[in-house]
């Protein structure tokens, strides 16, 4: 019965993100909150049983968009780079326990409330969830909207390199 | 394991809801675009609920489509930020007013 556990966890882990990156008053803060945000709903895709889509969150998403996000905002130099403070062993283990205690209130509520049905078999969904599903499907049915997506791919890098050129506006 | 449904489209709501108000209070253009990411990081959420739930692979290729038009979005709204702060050396969108003269 860890599943539903689990959703609690990541659930929490990611409003906290979402949150964070609502509130933080640093640009760079906000960024990092977000990646906390994108392990999390990554996390949650492991608990729907589709590793593919959770391994491209954590490669396209906190890999690359947000490294790019970083980027940005260091190069513009908005404000001053908060100092972090030196990382504190016992605040991070707290804040651990803390979501892990509150996903477990959350989990053992809705037992009581009687609304944490856990049904459809595992093989099936997992079979569904993995690359090979995917790749099939992709490769075949949704061939041309892939080579839609590389033609977009390619417009965009064009058009944010030549944005970005010096005398451009 | 596979939690009902419901849960994961609360959850999926309430991040979106969190998205749009990032865009409606903060006045940073790139705060604003990490919104933008949160809103469609909840309805990815949304689609692989709704596809793992209903058994169907179709709803987990639409993510990853919205994925690749994400990073496109990113790259172009990013590059046009760039742009626009090299012209105004701010990016308030308070004080991005291009159209008005």
């Amino acid at each position: 019965m860890i599943g539903p556990f689990l959703f609690f966890l990541f659930a929490v882990l990611a409003l906290v993100g979402a949150l964070g990156m609502l509130i933080a008053r640093n640009p760079v803060s906000s960024a990092l909150w977000m990646v906390l945000n994108l392990f999390s709903i990554a996390c949650l895709y492991l608990t729907l049983n589709a590793q593919f889509i959770a391994l491209i969150q954590i490669l396209v998403y906190a890999g690359a968009i947000m490294v790019l996000f970083l980027f940005v905002i260091m190069l513009l130099n908005l404000g001053e780079v908060p100092r972090l403070p030196a990382f504190d062993w016992r605040k991070g283990a707290a804040f651990l326990l803390g979501v892990a205690v509150l996903a477990q209130i959350l989990y053992v509520v809705a037992l009581g409330l009687d609304v944490v049905p856990t049904t459809t078999t595992p093989m099936e969904a997992a079979a569904n969830g993995s690359a090979l599903a995917i790749g099939l499907v992709l490769f075949t049915d949704y061939a041309f909207s892939l080579q839609i997506i590389a033609v977009l791919l390619l417009a965009a890098t064009i058009g944010a390199v030549l944005l970005a050129k010096k005398r451009f506006v | 394991m596979e939690l009902a449904l419901n849960w994961y489209l609360s959850l999926s709501a309430v991040l979106f809801v969190i998205g749009v108000l990032g865009v409606l209070l903060r006045r940073n253009a790139i705060v604003i675009f990490l919104s933008i990411e949160l809103m469609l990081n909840a309805v990815n959420l949304t689609l692989v609920a709704f596809s793992q739930s209903f058994g169907d692979v179709d709803g987990l290729v639409l993510v990853f489509f919205v994925m690749s038009v994400a990073a496109a979005e990113a790259a172009v709204g990013l590059a046009i930020v760039i742009a626009l702060f090299r012209n105004k050396t701010t990016v308030n969108v308070n004080e991005i007013n291009l159209f008005r003269g």
